[in-house]
């Protein structure tokens, strides 16, 4: 039986890597995408482009201008000189944020009275508007307590301490990075196992394949391995490029890590194979891989958190394999978690790889 | 010539009939992944669970706290000291934790700055910045109010008066449903394409509409032309469930929403007829699909990363993708309005873009007729 499998998967293998078009597509891909996305994929501000409409030019205003140009999350991107200036800016987006100091804030700020400052932002991005804002309270609040100090006003009742666990300047790139090795792992395996057996069926080589004296268990396992394998290559190496590349700390154990690929890597190829035995074409194979690919993508986490969603769709990416395993590579990426804190992950990603690979075991019997 | 392509068109619908997949990807798909999208994408935390330690109460730590318990930001759960708020920030059951020690009203009473911690679960750090901020805008909040009921001599010196325009309650799923509609009609151009020329290489029909006297333009157009009906048709549905179940505000005109997507859907099919016709194989035109078209579309578009904040060479690399210009038309049509400066500049892009893939297809369709 092993032989058979052996000579099977040696077949696989030979047919996806023969083809240099697809070989091109395995390799090349993963490791440009892993680059550029890893780059990409921030939701820290940098460089906000910002106008300033100083109707005061005194010392206070000076000073907090100061504060701005000293913050690398702001980029002066111009001063206007009048009120009807800043709406064409914050239209073509030149600018996202415009600060408009009145005339009397230096005046008024000496004399120990309160003064505006007007902050006119562009809240198309909201999640961009919501952090820029939160920029701007914080230099406030220094320019603030700079100021107090200085000029003798009573200092504030009470201040905040902040701090932040295993993420202490909240980089998310720390987060957004270990999910990209789960997001292209999850589309490699799929790729490699979600056409495999609509092609030999468009073909007509899988009636050639039934012939030999290979069982039908066989022939999906023969369909599993190479995915297994190229999918279990991948997320090593793109572990390997986050941790060396990307310096994202590694602060848990490598057996962690190794049983979620494990589990995540059987889920997701059952889902392939389901996939692929349903199909009777190719393009039905393919549109079933989007169909499962784009929402596990979306509904998983990886961007936007589950606990953002409603009920109902929370309920529903329970089977959603990329869900647990987002939790898993973060957890032990960041947070050091070990076995028994990730537990409540595993299960689930266990009983969806045994779900998925008996029902597509279940399919292909019966499709013959 | 028009007869030619007429009958063409119609061969191209009778295919399309009797396989109803090229009709599920057109109407059904962007409906239903909408549907879900719109409802699971949100930015927006509710109900957040954070962990209140307050190691003596009184009416100070009491209106600090009614502050966090009125806010829909926030599930504040009380703890009794800070090392079980701890254990459970470690264990997932909080996002965060408030801290106020037990010193922290006398240190009020006598008029020292009394510190208090807020520790949030970095990890998402997205989240945990925008916790930071609900939590410090507490904070300030409370400040206000005491100075007013206690007339005590507190001020700060600046304070900010925000306005947020174009989506002032900033509800991400304003900007979020329309750079979905991107996305998504970004997939089903390329699907709706990719697969149908590599399926006439590879059963061998394209030798064979070759040898009718119909033109390589003609048959392009006839590929070109119903998938791009059905492709209005789906973008059309989606606007509809924008507009209606997601309640997203529509501030430009119908006009310029629909000739931006006209020109959008030419650029996603002629980007899909390029890959079939490269690969002229089933599944290595559906792989590339899938790479060249939906994770770009995902990462890259500006749909949910901010291009603004991306270093300059990704912020580049970005120019290539499509989904780029039309997230940026979509958002600002639907939440702006119709602003000339923004819908010229992407729009001639897309242009540009569309000449591009539809011209490569054709030439690289007609040298493989020699």
């Amino acid at each position: 039986m092993f032989a058979r499998i052996r000579a099977l998967v040696i077949k696989e293998f030979l047919a996806l890597l023969k083809d240099r078009a697809t070989r091109v597509v395995l390799v090349g891909p993963p490791i440009i995408q892993l680059i550029v996305f890893g780059y990409a994929a921030t939701f820290d501000l940098n460089h906000v482009p910002y106008v300033v409409y100083d109707e005061d030019h005194g010392s206070a205003s000076r000073q907090l201008l100061a504060h701005f140009e000293g913050s690398p999350t702001f980029r002066l991107a111009g001063q206007v000189s009048r009120e009807d200036q800043i709406a064409p800016l914050i239209d073509n987006q030149s600018a996202l944020v415009a600060l408009h100091i009145g005339p009397h804030f230096t005046r008024d700020l000496l004399l120990h009275r309160p003064a505006p400052v007007q902050v006119l932002i562009d809240g198309r991005n909201s999640n961009t508007a919501a952090l820029a804002l939160n920029h701007v309270s914080s230099i406030l609040t220094a320019f603030n307590l700079q100021w107090m100090k200085e000029h003798g006003w009573h200092a504030p009742p009470a201040l905040p301490e902040l701090r932040s666990w295993y993420n202490p300047n909240l980089v998310s790139r720390w987060f957004i990075v270990p999910g990209i090795v789960a997001l292209l792992t999850l589309v490699v395996t799929l790729l490699v196992t979600g056409l495999s057996v609509a092609r030999e069926r468009e073909m007509g080589t899988l009636d050639q394949l039934l012939v030999t004296p290979l069982r039908p268990i066989e022939i999906l396992i023969g369909k599993a391995l190479p995915g297994f394998l190229i999918g279990g290559l991948e997320a090593a190496v793109i572990t390997l490029a986050v941790i060396l590349w990307f310096r994202v700390p590694f602060n848990g154990s490598v057996a962690a890590l190794a049983l979620g690929v494990t589990l995540f890597l059987l889920a997701v190829i059952g889902i392939g194979l389901l996939i692929s035995t349903l199909a009777s074409t190719q393009q039905q194979g393919l549109l079933g891989v989007f169909l499962f690919l784009v929402p596990a993508v979306i509904l998983s986490g990886f961007s936007t958190p589950v606990s953002n969603m409603p009920e109902a769709v929370q309920w529903l990416t329970r089977i959603n394999p990329m869900r647990y395993f987002l939790v898993i590579v973060r957890g032990v990426f960041l947070e050091g978690a070990d076995l028994a804190v990730l537990w409540p992950q595993y299960w689930p990603l266990a009983l969806l790889g045994a779900a998925s690979l008996s029902a597509a075991t279940w399919r292909f019997r019966r499709r013959l | 010539m028009k007869r030619r392509l007429g009958a063409l068109i119609r061969k191209e619908f009778l295919q399309i009939l009797r396989d109803p997949s090229a009709i599920a990807i057109a109407f059904v798909m962007p409906a239903s992944l909408l549907f879900l999208f719109g409802y699971g994408v949100s930015l927006d935390a509710r109900h957040v669970p954070v962990a209140v330690v307050v190691e003596l109460p009184d009416s100070d730590t009491a209106s600090f706290v009614a502050g966090l318990a009125q806010s829909p930001y926030f599930e504040p759960q009380s703890f009794m000291d800070v090392t079980t708020a701890r254990a459970a920030l470690r264990q997932r059951q909080v996002e965060g934790i408030l801290w106020l020690r037990h010193d922290f009203s006398r240190r009020l009473l006598r008029g020292d700055t009394a510190p208090f911690s807020i520790i949030v679960n970095g990890v998402d750090a997205n989240s945990a910045r925008l916790l930071e901020g609900y939590l410090q805008g507490v904070w300030q909040n409370w400040l206000q109010q005491r100075a007013r009921t206690s007339g005590q001599p507190f001020a700060v010196p600046a304070y900010s008066t925000d306005r947020i325009w174009f989506n002032p309650a900033l509800r991400s799923r304003n900007y979020l449903v329309p750079g979905l509609i991107a996305v998504i009609m970004t997939l089903i151009g390329a699907l709706l394409t990719a697969m149908v020329v590599a399926r006439e290489w590879e059963r061998g029909t394209m030798e064979a509409l070759m040898a009718t006297p119909v033109t390589i333009s003609e048959i392009l157009l006839g590929k070109l032309l119903p998938y791009f009906f059905m492709g209005m048709g789906g973008m059309a549905l989606s606007v509809v469930l924008a507009l209606s179940l997601f309640a997203v505000p529509l501030v430009g005109s119908v006009w310029a929403l629909s000739a931006a997507s006209a020109l959008f859907l030419l650029v996603a099919l002629g980007m899909g007829l390029l890959i079939s016709t490269l690969a002229r194989n089933q599944f290595v035109a559906g792989q590339l699909a899938v790479i060249v078209t939906f994770l770009p579309a995902f990462m890259l578009s500006g749909f949910i990363f901010d291009i603004g904040s991306m270093p300059a060479p990704v912020q580049f690399v970005t120019h290539v993708v499509a989904a780029r210009y039309f997230v940026s038309i979509l958002q600002t049509v639907f939440l702006a309005g119709d602003l000339w400066p923004v819908l010229l500049a992407n729009s001639a892009a897309l242009a540009v873009m569309a000449v591009i893939f539809l011209g490569l297809t054709w030439r690289q369709s007609r040298k493989r007729l020699d």
